[in-house]
């Protein structure tokens, strides 16, 4: 079994070897070294996902970190159906996007130092999935974090790119904060870290409070809520979303890989790796699933409007993931999961295929400058289409059967869940609608583009149009492990799967209500599309009409909710103006520089004063050390 | 005392040491007729990897025990240090190389007198008898004041090796004193029979016995650099080479450290609380000091050398601690300190070329620029200093913190936690030197591989037990099984 | 019995200490008080044998004065440990003539050393 430390650490060698001899000896063959480490990760995936399907969970402490006394820190792994479910995804994508990168990023100076990072990021996402503690699930939560700064400011020469990477660091922190200290107070309430020990441990802590400035306060339900704040962060749901779509900024492989597919949903996975923990917090479920509801509806509406074609599928990715967070809400942990997995699939395609649009119109990414890219890059097109149709939830392919689960366990999930499950349908009414305004801009009519940028126009290479039919097949087919109960009789495989962690789902209903919310979501799909169409090929000059007469929503909604200008206001520009008088004016210039500088300052100072004690002259120190013993022998005597 | 019952056979137990000495008379011949030090040097680490393999095919077979009329111990913890010993001068060696080249100074016995420093501590650190103890602090102390100075040419080494002299005489006054009144009162210089003399002869709670042991605490307090006994090491360690900066950081200190756990676990053990209470203080103005004006340097080896005073007053929570598990931390952390601070030194050796000094602070602007590969091993060595995870600087401090707090002096951790993060300061300082300042002048790096080896080793080491501390931490504890 | 101890046996190495300080101090006493008291320049010279003397009495002595002096030190050393060795040899056998070689053989080693290095030549 411990071959299967190998899953990571293949990618940690290839970060090693590229970050040590890329810039010198490897430079432009850098994909040499990640793309084998990458796929024979996912070899061995595969291997392990085989192994616990035959009903092994594989959990090895592979060494104590650090024992002493009651603390002992274990390094190990657990390889459950929730893991290797996570690595199926994880390994299989990554590998797909390597080979992608190998195209789009021909060429590019930092070559080398992309496919280290991008390796690195891989290592850690691997440990964060793989981890079988909390200690060790925290440092794959930032290192997959540190990982994604890296990427986001990849073209740190581009000032916007290192804000974004700034911004991303900065809105993590929040979550990271509150993540810490429920990791912290998971061990002060449990004494142990390891997942086996806290959650067969959980249910003799019901009950428990913990006062906090005289308030009581249940500790599971306060563990929950502060582990959830990291996965706030993390997996960008309201109110700290907005890092998400400025990390755009990165190249697009990472977009894909880790704003889309992997890293985001590290929050996901993490709260239903803690689900014996969350269910026993009726609090900290209703709020999963709130924040879940209201960030799905609230992020489709703003990608309604939006032209930036990769910030599109951005906010479609922060509504998706609300769509995940809502299924956990509602103890639908395997319906959230399964989600998790289909989404991965559509939407890395949808922002590879995307980049192969980009790089086709040398950096163009405003979608009203596109249009009729169907005749020149038809690959590209058809895959699209495949990813559009699937976020759409049209029958048969993936994204139907995941989102589809998800609305039916609102909707059976009590009053609550019932209007969540409102929320959520409007939201996929949008999502359609966004998905093949979209398309139809980009795809159709008539190329709006300049003519050196049509006289270019070309299909990408078959190293970046391979990947993208291999994950259209995953966008159509990857929902079919998990079909529902009323279509097919044991056809919800991965529900089956998962259950053995996870649990069955809580809810019901009857037949006709579950048909019922299956046929309202087809439809809100369909109609989203066929207003797209009506809207953006049948009467053009629709939409700008109604923007004219609803021009307040417009522009509520073009502005994202003006949260970014509300956080700049209200905490962004306090917290800089405070931090460049105190911090920056006290640290940096008084204390940093001043010390070099010789500008008087407290630490400064007395540092200073304290350094003339050391004057250079023997007799001094000779009578010091004679004055130590003297103080010495007279502190003994006179104490005594 | 009769002479010939002298266990010839248990002399095999100071193998190494004699193969030490004997090695560093054979350099200072051979400087006479080889004119290529390189190969003085080649011998020299040769033989210290003979000393280390027979050292370690002893502790194989199991040989425990004493010799020379029971003044020399041969047991775990003596080896424990002596292993930090041999790595302290194989890189020494190495980093001397062409360092000293460069400093005009490349003599024979300058690797001779390395070696025999290093024997000194070897019996320091085996020594049971403080007449031995005594002596190999000599053999110790009076070759490394020579190294000090041996860049003779320079005014600032000439003072440096002038002051660290007699300050050291002035010191080994101190420890005379104390022994003698020891002897005086219990009538034996072996640790152990003076411990059963405390007892047996109502002693504890003697002062003129007390006057001793500060007088002994003093003494080796001097070798350690605590405060107020610490004004010799920043001038120094800031005129000596810099290569002898780095073995002195190290070597001494370690065996100062081992002969003070000795003495005051197995002489003055039932006194424990008197020598705690003494300790305490001294550690806290330690660190206090070391740290606060480490702030204000801006010459790099100064502020290693006031990083080393505070380094060695967190060391000391592991004796004040008074627990075999406090000893196994200190014994732990001098092992890290060892690797963690030659790394730092060697990259300091390496800014050094001809014509340029490169110990300001200001020289390392800019250098993640210019050289990527120099900052990052920086980085680690800064990061390991600070204590941070997940390197072996953070595991060297968690443990002593942790055996401290055990022993039931948390107030006292707090104090050392504090002052580690102010430490951050500093070390952190010189990270941001070098990686968000443009550079301002042109540096070029002495680089040879002996020292890309070094580096390349203490680095690695630095990393692997910051990642699997089991290691060291499990050698330690079964070093110190039998004590 | 120690903590106790009265070094009576020492008592001899006393009375020569205090012997020995008088022997130094009664002939300078002595003469301080019996001699005849008459100053006069020429007779306060360095020389009264009339040579004048030539330079500051302070001045530099030539390094080679130290290291002579210190290789004294050390060989004299030899010298002093050779004779209690020599006293106790019949008591000591051959591990006290072991030993011995052990440390002439040091010593020679640092004679060679010092030898080669031209530090016993005067120029």
């Amino acid at each position: 079994m411990l071959e299967y430390t190998l899953i990571p650490l293949l990618p940690l060698i290839a970060f090693v070897i590229n970050i040590i001899f890329g810039r010198n000896y490897i430079k432009d063959k850098a994909h040499w070294v990640s793309v084998p480490a990458v796929i024979g990760s996912f070899v061995l995936a595969v291997a392990a996902f085989m192994d616990v399907q035959s009903g092994k969970v594989i959990n090895i402490n592979l060494y104590r970190w650090i024992v002493s006394g009651d603390f002992n820190v274990p390094i190990g792994f657990l390889i459950d159906p929730l893991t290797a479910v996570m690595l199926i995804v994880v390994t299989s994508i990554s590998s797909l996007i390597f080979i992608y990168s190998i195209g789009y990023m021909h060429g590019d100076k930092g070559y080398y130092r992309f496919f280290a990072y991008l390796s690195l990021f891989v290592f850690s996402m691997l440990t964060l999935v793989m981890s079988n503690n909390f200690l060790l699930l925290y440092f794959g939560w930032e290192a997959v974090g540190l990982c994604s700064y890296f990427l986001i400011g990849f073209w740190f020469d581009k000032k916007s790119a290192a804000n974004a990477g700034k911004k991303a660091f900065i809105v993590n922190r929040f979550g990271d904060f509150g993540f810490g200290l429920g990791v912290i107070l998971v061990f002060l309430t449990f004494g142990s870290l390891e997942y086996t020990k806290v959650f067969s441990d959980a249910g003799s802590v019901i009950g428990k409070t913990i006062s906090i400035f005289g308030y009581e306060v249940n500790t599971i339900t306060l563990i929950c809520l502060l582990l959830f704040c990291g996965a706030v962060g993390k997996s960008a749901q309201l109110p700290l979303h907005v890092w998400l779509p400025d990390a755009m900024e990165g190249p697009t492989p990472v977009s894909a890989l880790i704003h889309a597919a992997t890293m985001v949903t590290a929050g996901v996975f993490m709260v239903a790796r803690c689900n014996p923990l969350f269910s026993l917090s009726h609090t900290a479920m209703t709020t999963v699933a709130v924040v879940g509801g209201v960030t799905s509806i609230f992020a489709a509406s703003i990608g309604l409007v939006q032209n930036d074609i990769k910030r599109i599928i951005a906010y479609s990715t922060v509504s998706q993931l609300g769509y995940m967070f809502l299924a956990l809400g509602v103890g639908a942990y395997s319906a959230g999961i399964f989600h998790l997995y289909t989404h991965a699939y559509f939407k890395a395609l949808l922002f590879l295929g995307s980049g192969s649009v980009i790089h086709a119109l040398h950096d163009e990414m405003n979608i009203q400058k596109m249009g009729g890219l169907k005749k020149y890059m038809p690959v590209t097109y058809w895959t699209f289409i495949a990813a559009s149709l699937s976020i759409a939830g049209i029958p048969g392919l993936a994204g139907f059967f995941s989102k589809d689960e998800i609305l039916w366990r609102a909707y059976a999930g009590g009053d609550a869940g019932r209007w969540l499950w409102l929320l959520a349908t409007i939201a996929a009414f949008m999502t359609a609608f966004y998905s093949f305004r979209l398309i139809f801009l980009t795809f159709h009519g008539k190329f709006r583009g300049t003519h050196e940028q049509e006289h270019h126009l070309h299909e990408s290479p078959s190293v970046m149009t391979i990947p993208l039919i291999f994950l259209a097949i995953g966008a159509v087919a990857s929902g079919w492990v998990g079909i529902p109960p009323l279509l097919m009789e044991h056809g919800d495989r991965i529900g089956e799967f998962l259950a053995p962690v996870l649990g069955p789902p809580k809810g019901e209903g009857s037949h006709a209500e579950e048909w019922m919310v299956m046929g309202l979501s087809v439809f809100v799909g369909l109609a989203g599309i066929f207003t797209a169409y009506i809207m953006y090929l049948k009467k053009t000059e629709l939409p700008y009409k109604i923007g004219e007469k609803f021009q307040a929503v417009y522009k509520l909604l073009y502005n994202k909710y003006w949260i970014d200008e509300l956080y700049d206001k209200t905490i962004v520009r306090p917290v800089l103006s405070v931090s460049e008088k105190i911090i920056l004016g006290f640290f940096d210039a008084k204390i940093i520089e001043g010390v070099v500088n010789g500008v008087p300052n407290l630490i400064g100072a007395f540092s200073q004063r304290l350094r003339k004690i050391q004057t250079g002259m023997l007799s001094h120190y000779a009578v010091a050390m004679a004055l130590g013993v003297l103080v010495i022998i007279g502190a003994v005597i006179f104490l005594k | 005392m009769e002479l010939n019952k002298l266990d010839l056979f248990s002399i095999r137990l100071i193998a190494p040491e004699i193969i030490l000495i004997s090695i560093a008379l054979i350099l200072i011949l051979l400087d006479l007729v080889i004119k290529r030090k390189e190969t003085i040097a080649f011998v020299g680490v040769l033989g210290t990897l003979t000393a280390a393999y027979v050292n370690y095919k002893l502790c194989a077979m199991g040989w425990t025990g004493s010799t020379l009329l029971g003044m020399f111990a041969f047991d775990g913890y003596a080896n424990f240090f002596k292993l930090i010993f041999y790595i302290n001068i194989i890189l020494t060696i190495f980093i001397s190389l062409r360092y000293m080249v460069l400093e005009e100074a490349s003599f024979g016995e300058y690797y001779s007198l390395i070696l025999f420093a290093t024997s000194g501590m070897m019996f320091m650190a085996s020594a049971v008898d403080l007449i031995v103890l005594y002596v190999g602090l000599e053999l110790m102390a009076l070759s490394t004041y020579i190294l000090v100075g041996i860049t003779r040419r320079q005014v600032r080494s000439n003072e440096a090796a002038l002051k660290y002299f007699f300050l050291g005489a002035f010191s080994s006054a101190f420890l005379l004193y104390g022994i003698s009144l020891t002897y005086g009162l219990t009538g034996t210089t072996n640790l152990k029979e003076i411990a059963s003399a405390l007892q047996n002869l109502n002693l504890l709670e003697n002062p003129i016995l007390f006057l001793g042991m500060i007088l002994v605490i003093a003494a080796f307090g001097f070798k350690i650099a605590l405060v107020p006994f610490h004004m010799w090491a920043p001038d120094a360690y800031e005129g000596a080479p810099t290569s002898i900066t780095s073995f002195m950081s190290i070597g001494p200190k370690a065996a100062a450290f081992a002969a003070l756990g000795r003495v005051l676990f197995d002489a003055f053990g039932p006194m424990h609380v008197q020598w705690s209470s003494i300790l305490i203080p001294l550690s806290v103005i330690t660190m206090a000091a070391g740290n606060i004006i480490a702030i204000a340097q801006t010459n790099i080896k100064r502020m290693l050398a006031y990083s080393s005073i505070a380094h060695a007053g967190y060391a000391l929570l592991g004796i004040i601690a008074g627990t075999h598990g406090g000893l196994s931390s200190m014994m732990n952390y001098m092992a890290i300190y060892a690797f963690m601070n030659i790394g730092a030194f060697a990259v300091v050796i390496m800014l050094r070329s001809k014509g340029f000094r490169g110990e300001e602070l200001t020289d390392y602007e800019g250098l993640a620029k210019s050289h990527p590969a120099a900052s990052a091993l920086m980085l680690i060595f800064m990061f390991s200093l600070t204590g941070i995870p997940p390197t072996a600087g953070f595991i060297a401090k968690f443990y002593i913190f942790m055996e401290a707090i055990n022993a039931g002096y948390t107030p006292l951790v707090i104090i050392a936690v504090i002052f580690s993060a102010i430490s951050a300061f500093f070390y952190l300082r010189v990270v941001m030197y070098m990686y968000m300042k443009e550079p301002k002048a042109h540096v070029t790096l002495s680089t040879s591989p002996a020292i890309f080896l070094t580096i390349a080793v203490t680095a690695a080491v630095t990393l692997i037990l910051g990642l699997f501390p089991s290691l060291l931490v499990e050698l330690a504890k079964m070093s110190i099984a039998g004590f | 019995m120690p903590g106790t101890y009265i070094p009576l046996n020492y008592l001899p190495v006393l009375i020569i200490l205090i012997v020995a300080t008088l022997v130094g101090l009664l002939p300078l006493l002595l003469g301080i008080i019996l001699r005849p008291k008459r100053y006069y320049p020429l007779k306060l010279t360095p020389y009264e044998s009339g040579n004048p003397p030539v330079g500051e009495p302070q001045s530099k002595f030539s390094v080679r004065f130290y290291i002579i002096a210190m290789l004294f030190v050390v060989f004299d050393v030899e010298a002093v440990f050779l004779y209690p060795w020599a006293v106790a040899y019949d008591r000591i056998g051959l591990y006290g003539f072991i030993e011995m070689i052990i440390f002439i053989f040091i010593l020679l080693i640092g004679y060679i050393y010092v030898w080669e290095k031209k530090a016993l030549e005067w120029e």
